[in-house]
């Protein structure tokens, strides 16, 4: 970023906002915001207590549950639809369809027949993720150099050895790009199954901040979420950009 | 010429939705040894013709014999050399040439070994860790050459090598490949469009006549090349009479 012709990091926009933030809470002109000073100092009482830990802990479980199941099932789905003809009509549409859909609508449905309970949000983080991730490593496995395939039959490849050594390192770009929006989805989900069901981690914590108009600690949680999305997908997308070089010289 | 049949082709053709027939009833025989050229316009079925030989394609009718045994799918006595190189964009050079290797389960030092060997008998020595984008075409086409030449196979399959590399890439590439087959006395059979490429590499052309594609003729050039550079070869009487001979034949299939 560049400011008066000087080059600034761009952790500086972010200061500039929370400063807009400090000066409209110490202007008392809502409850709903409060000094951003005071959100800090909410959340450094709140992080260290048993209460969050506990509470980070539950939805991690799930989170990292939703996402393990995701990546197991949706990758070789992906790959499934792009290279089995049948299975690519047979579930193309539905998946197109999920993959759009707000799926917040289902999770009354989920706790109606699976249970009010960390297993609903589990499948909450599931289905949050899973249909872009096939929807990506299809696309992925589908646009993989057919030239490359049959470089490979030609020098004696067995069936698997296609799989593993061509069409899934070539599809890796789009995996990783599912992957990170997968993830980003995943997030929401845990956060949108908790708050529904309101019994369970980061979610009970939502409801009990904002029920008591406890302002200060809602706001540190939010941001304490969003870092864990922001560095999460960041992450993902460090690795995607290691093998970036490869993605444009195909 | 070397007398003995290595590849047979009996009869072959090939149609695809039993409508467009893109192969008719094609014979031939290529000599143990030689560099057979499939040579022919564009959409006369030579690249056909040449998967079939591989074994990457079923021919639809006929069959393909090679050193004996009947084709029915890849095997490891024929080793194909990539139009568009076919190189692992994730992998090294020395991981590329190595691939054939890797496949079959050679270990990495033993095939690390032999895919070194061949990168610097291909010209490309100091390039082993290099990337293929970071590489021109001609040099990529080295190490897909390579590659077929480090798992050993008997005949090498070539589809059009060189049609994506510069012209003054392309004439090294041929003098260089000429020497290299002298050492490592393979059977290439060579797909190209180019006749002069055919007249100067070949000890067989087969000329193909457009949609479907059959043999039309069967050119055996008598190019005196002991002794002689390429320079020399290039203005050979024999050389320019090939050539003349084949445009002749091909300029009636040209549109």
């Amino acid at each position: 970023m560049v400011l008066f012709g000087k080059r600034v990091p761009i952790v500086f926009s972010l200061v500039i906002w929370f400063v807009v933030w400090e000066l409209i809470g110490r202007a008392k002109l809502s409850t709903i915001v409060p000094p951003f000073s005071d959100v800090v100092a909410a959340g450094m009482t709140i992080l260290p207590t048993e209460k969050f830990s506990a509470a980070a802990a539950i939805s991690l479980r799930s989170f990292a549950l939703g996402m393990a199941l995701a990546l197991g099932i949706g990758i070789p789905l992906g790959v499934a639809m792009a290279r089995v003809a049948g299975v690519g009509k047979l579930l193309g549409m539905w998946v197109n369809i999920f993959v759009s859909a707000p799926i917040s609508a289902l999770v009354p449905i989920l706790m109606a027949v699976i249970g009010v309970g960390e297993a609903t949000v589990v499948v909450t983080v599931f289905l949050f993720a899973v249909f872009v991730i096939i929807l990506d490593t299809q696309v992925g496995v589908r646009q993989a150099d057919r030239s490359l395939v049959e470089m490979a039959r030609c020098f004696g490849a067995a069936p698997y050895q296609i799989y593993a050594k061509i069409l899934l390192l070539s599809a890796l770009p789009e995996i990783l790009a599912g992957v990170r929006l997968g993830v980003i989805r995943g997030v929401k989900g845990v956060v949108i199954g908790q708050l529904l069901i309101a019994l369970l981690g980061v979610g009970e914590l939502f409801e009990l901040y904002s029920k008591n108009f406890l302002m200060e600690e809602f706001w540190a949680l939010v941001i304490v979420v969003f870092m864990f999305a922001f560095l999460l997908s960041e992450a993902v997308a460090f690795v995607e950009r290691r093998i970036e070089y490869y993605a444009g010289a195909r | 010429m070397p007398a003995e049949a290595i590849v047979e082709v009996r009869g072959a053709g090939k149609s695809y939705d039993g409508t467009v027939e893109a192969l008719r009833d094609v014979s031939l025989a290529l000599p143990q040894g030689g560099l057979s050229t499939l040579l022919g316009p564009s959409g006369c079925g030579k690249t056909t013709l040449l998967k079939i030989i591989a074994g990457l394609i079923p021919p639809s009718a006929g069959e393909v014999w090679v050193k004996g045994k009947k084709v029915d799918g890849p095997g490891p006595e024929r080793a194909f050399v990539f139009q568009d190189f076919a190189l692992l964009p994730w992998a090294t050079v020395l991981r590329n040439v190595a691939f054939g290797l890797e496949l079959r389960g050679v270990t990495p030092e033993q095939r690390h070994d032999i895919a070194r060997g061949y990168i610097e008998k291909v010209g490309l020595k100091g390039f082993e860790t290099s990337y293929p984008h970071q590489l021109s075409g001609g040099m990529r086409q080295r190490v897909g050459l390579a590659r077929a030449l480090a798992v050993d196979a008997d005949i090498i399959l070539m589809d059009e090598p060189f049609s994506s590399v510069d012209e003054q890439t392309r004439r090294k590439f041929q003098e260089e490949l000429l020497d290299l087959l002298k050492i490592e006395r393979k059977t290439v059979i060579f797909v190209t469009h180019s006749i002069e490429e055919a007249a100067y590499l070949s000890d067989q052309i087969v000329l193909l006549s457009p949609r479907p594609g059959t043999v039309s003729r069967i050119i055996h050039p008598a190019i005196e090349r002991g002794g002689k550079n390429p320079d020399e070869i290039r203005r050979d009487k024999n050389y320019l009479d090939v050539v003349d001979e084949i445009w002749q034949i091909l300029k009636r299939y040209v549109v």
